[in-house]
């Protein structure tokens, strides 16, 4: 069980980090680093234009987005859930 | 974190295909062979997979006011090595930027690099060294996995630091993106690893000899982990 301890410590600490960071940024939308990447790109290039884009599905809001986030991690999560029971229930039997 | 559609200019895009391409191929010719001679590990090598497609879709917010996700590739390096953790990234990453514009199929070269083989190339190399060396194994696959986590961004800024050089500099650029990923990154590769190594847990419960089988464990370190937990 001193495992789980450690790690929900851990979890404690990071959702403590987040509050505080709200606490700090105020303002901020807590938008991706990979966003905040692109725009220095276009700061520290004015000119650079992604040169190709626009294929594959663009999910049309951030709801849908959500979703499609949620059913990567539903899918995941279910994978997980079910090898580990199935391993379980296995060794059980034996 | 992925480099966007478009973001990476000629001949960049391409250099990474070609460095990425051979380390896919090599890890699907491994996977083909640990699945067909050990069909024991089909449902471990899901579960990594699925881990993977778990941790990437989880973006979580930082004490700086902004976001990012962790990269969940440090178990199956650990359980698998790098060339197959290189397989199973593409299917996440492919599925990310069909399905959620996020990274993109010109930079899936450059991503795959940095998320599936970088990163876990210097776990699997730590975890094997910290393991000879008789570190505990929880600890060990909680570093590994957020050195993994680490790894793959400071990889990311290099490769947008080498293709947009600031004022002339690799390095002066380098910094500036490493700046932007590593207060995200920190937290989060923390985070991961402590998540990993609580999963990793649970599979030497249920199914240590696989974890031999694979020469995770030697059978004398699984014993001794599952004797501890009695």
């Amino acid at each position: 069980m001193k495992l789980e301890y450690l790690v929900a410590i851990v979890v404690i600490l990071f959702a403590a980090q987040f509050f505080y960071g709200v606490a700090n940024n105020p303002d901020s939308e807590f938008g991706g680093a990979d966003g905040e990447a692109a725009d220095m790109i276009a700061e520290m290039n004015p000119d650079y234009e992604p040169w190709f884009g626009g294929i594959g599905f663009e999910p049309p809001g951030g709801e849908t987005e959500s979703l499609l986030f949620a059913l990567q991690a539903a899918f995941g999560a279910v994978v997980i859930g079910y090898t580990i029971g199935y391993y379980k229930g296995k060794g059980e039997k034996n | 974190m992925h480099i966007f559609e478009g973001f990476l200019p000629s001949p960049w895009w391409q250099i990474w295909f070609v460095v990425s391409i051979p380390v896919i191929m090599y890890g699907i010719y491994q996977m083909n062979k640990l699945v067909s001679q050990r069909r024991e590990i089909v449902p471990l090598l899901a579960v990594a997979g699925a881990f993977i497609f778990v941790m990437s879709s989880l973006k979580l917010p930082s004490v700086t006011g902004s976001s990012s996700h962790p990269t969940g590739t440090g178990m199956a390096a650990i359980l698998f090595g790098p060339a197959v953790t290189s397989v199973l990234s593409v299917i996440v990453l492919l599925y990310q930027s069909l399905f959620l514009a996020h990274g993109g199929l010109t930079t899936l070269g450059a991503n795959v690099f940095s998320m599936g083989i970088a990163g876990p190339f210097v776990a699997y190399a730590f975890y094997k060294m910290a393991s000879k060396a008789g570190m505990n194994f929880y600890l060990n696959v909680f570093l590994a996995t957020a050195i993994a986590n680490w790894v793959t961004y400071v990889i990311t800024s290099l490769q947008l630091a080498l293709a947009f050089p600031f004022e002339g500099s690799v390095f002066a650029s380098f910094k500036m993106f490493a700046l932007v990923f590593a207060t995200t990154q920190v937290p989060l590769a923390i985070m991961e690893g402590a998540l990993t190594a609580l999963i990793m847990k649970y599979v030497v419960q249920v199914k240590s000899d696989v974890l031999v089988g694979l020469n995770v464990l030697t059978s004398s370190a699984a014993t001794k982990l599952r004797e501890a937990m009695e």
